[in-house]
């Protein structure tokens, strides 16, 4: 554990040393920003003390940043041979793994705290539920790990982050719309598999505040096969040229 | 610590970059891989550091093997890669805090060996630099740096002195000589006058294969069998030349085109001819003006095992 924390302490101040770290949160509280409380069907106008717009909002913006977060991660190692380095300390390949996946999950963590201000303003607005705002921001964090977890994975495949981003994003587009909308042109079982693959559909029970063991489930098998996977890529080395 | 390298073997695809190798070093010991490029160096390093599991066979520190304790041994090494990858966007002295915190280096030690690395390695000047504003030389030190700054008993180093300035190449190797008093290290170059400079003994390499293991001076040896010698006689060129393979002891001897007077001399096996090339000369009146023995260089032993 000691060492994940020193492996997640570097890839953090290496963020925040090239400026992804503010330019991502920078984006992020902008466009959310701008999309709760300016335009189109903002806090104003729907007229209800709710998060939901935001955690809307963020749904998607959170699918497009955690990519360009996660890419950098295994394959500029690989490119510049600092893989080789870093695996030769005192390291396993899982405590690499965690500790940039940790990284990745604390920084979108920062971001998410600085929309804390949201919350408050709303709830000076009227009377806010909180149960949804916390399953909401559960829910962010739940999906981003999905997505950071992904990412991550799609990073060990190459040496090119372009194509680490690329390969996120389609993987991402599947769990984020394509498999909500196969469900619904299926009818029985085969609806019901995709239905269940879909992060929409668990995001949105749990944003409403009603946190069940299965969505919770299905986010943790996410994470945990990708973060699998990325150990796999890897420790490829070991049985390959 | 000693290192027991044993039928590692290592394939990729179907071509053996590592093919039943064998050896052993002992603690103390400054070893030199030498071999063309692409025999297989690299890939024995990577095996020994963890960083490759090879196909087959076993390399074992004292009673640790590759295979069971990973994490003791890759604390026990301290590594540098070839062509030196560093994190270019770190400053010199958080990366190598960064390495000594992940090597497992006591919190309390750290300002400490760090300190000690910049001085050592001769970075003092250039330590608040970011590593991607040094240049190659600077750099292939702090890599030296983070391979040492856990104190490790064992260091390997991939071609430590590649890209840098004759000067520079003076100070690693004084270092290198200088670190294996005390410590046990390998090296590989394919630099022969490098290895030569800087080893107890040397590994020569050659399609995954050791073709030839030892000191430097018993693989001239191995190679030489006979002696050849350069003179340079003052004389009529035809006599002196029958006269000298009269000699018991000579079994050739070749004038040299284009300068007079000059022959080479080839002795039997196991036979000096110097003594009875000096005395013919004194008894016929003839002045030797120069007699050198042509050692074989360890260019020519290389070139014989490798080609």
């Amino acid at each position: 554990m000691e060492k994940v924390w020193i492996i997640t302490k570097r890839e953090l101040s290496s963020f925040f040393d090239s400026l992804i770290a503010y330019v991502m949160i920078i984006l992020f509280l902008g466009l959310s920003g701008t999309f709760t409380w300016l335009v189109g069907t903002n806090v104003f106008v729907s007229g209800q003390a709710s998060m939901q717009i935001f955690f809307g909002i963020a749904f998607w913006s959170l699918f497009f940043f955690i990519p360009a977060i996660t890419m950098r991660m295994i394959a500029e190692e690989n490119k510049a041979g600092t893989i080789e380095l870093l695996i030769t300390k005192a390291v396993t390949d899982s405590q690499i793994v965690w500790g940039k996946f940790l990284a990745c999950f604390l920084l979108v963590l920062i971001a998410l705290v600085c929309t804390l201000p949201y919350y408050i303003t709303i709830s000076q607005l009227g009377n806010i539920d909180d149960g949804a705002v916390i399953g909401g921001y559960f829910g962010l964090l739940l999906l981003s790990a999905s997505y950071i977890s992904i990412g991550l994975f799609s990073s060990s495949l190459t040496q090119n982050q372009i194509v680490a981003f690329l390969v996120a994003l389609s993987i991402g587009i599947f769990f984020q719309l394509l498999f909500d909308v196969i469900g619904s042109s299926f009818t029985g079982a085969m609806g019901a598999v995709f239905n269940f693959l879909s992060m929409s559909a668990h995001f949105e029970s749990i944003s409403r505040g009603v946190v069940d063991s299965r969505d919770v489930l299905f986010f943790f098998s996410i994470i945990i096969l990708g973060i699998i996977a990325s150990q796999v890529m890897l420790s490829k080395r070991n049985w390959q040229s | 610590m000693s290192i027991v390298v044993e039928n590692l073997t290592k394939k990729y695809g179907d071509q053996k970059a590592v093919n039943d190798v064998s050896f052993e070093i002992k603690t103390g010991e400054v070893v030199g891989f030498l071999g063309p490029n692409g025999a297989g160096k690299s890939t024995a390093m990577k095996i020994i550091t963890c960083f490759m599991a090879p196909t087959d066979g076993d390399v074992r520190l004292d009673e640790y093997s590759i295979h069971k304790d990973q994490d003791i041994i890759k604390r026990k090494i301290g590594y540098l890669p070839e062509n030196n990858p560093l994190y270019l966007d770190m400053p010199i002295v958080e990366y190598l805090r960064f390495s000594a915190e992940i090597q497992g280096v006591p919190k309390k030690d750290i300002p400490e060996r760090v300190g000690k690395m910049i001085e050592k390695c001769g970075l003092d000047r250039e330590k608040h630099k970011n590593i991607n504003e040094l240049s190659k030389g600077y750099r292939q030190r702090v890599g030296l740096a983070q391979a040492m700054i856990h104190d490790p008993e064992i260091l390997i180093l991939d071609e430590p002195t590649t890209g840098l300035d004759p000067n520079q190449i003076v100070e690693i190797r004084k270092l290198i000589k200088e670190l294996g008093k005390e410590k046990t290290v390998i090296l590989s170059s394919h630099i022969l006058s490098e290895v030569e400079a800087t080893c107890d003994r040397i590994l020569i390499i050659n399609k995954g294969r050791i073709v030839a293991d030892g000191t430097s001076e018993t693989l001239r040896n191995q190679a030489q069998g006979q002696e050849l010698l350069t003179v340079q006689i003052e004389g009529d060129p035809e006599k002196v030349e029958k006269a000298i393979l009269k000699l018991a002891s000579v079994e050739k001897v070749i004038s040299q085109e284009g300068k007079s007077g000059w022959f080479q001399v080839q002795s039997k096996p196991d036979a000096s001819s110097r003594k009875e090339v000096f005395d013919l000369c004194v008894k016929n009146k003839w002045y030797l003006l120069e007699m050198t023995g042509l050692e074989t260089r360890l260019e020519d032993v290389f070139h014989q095992l490798t080609k």
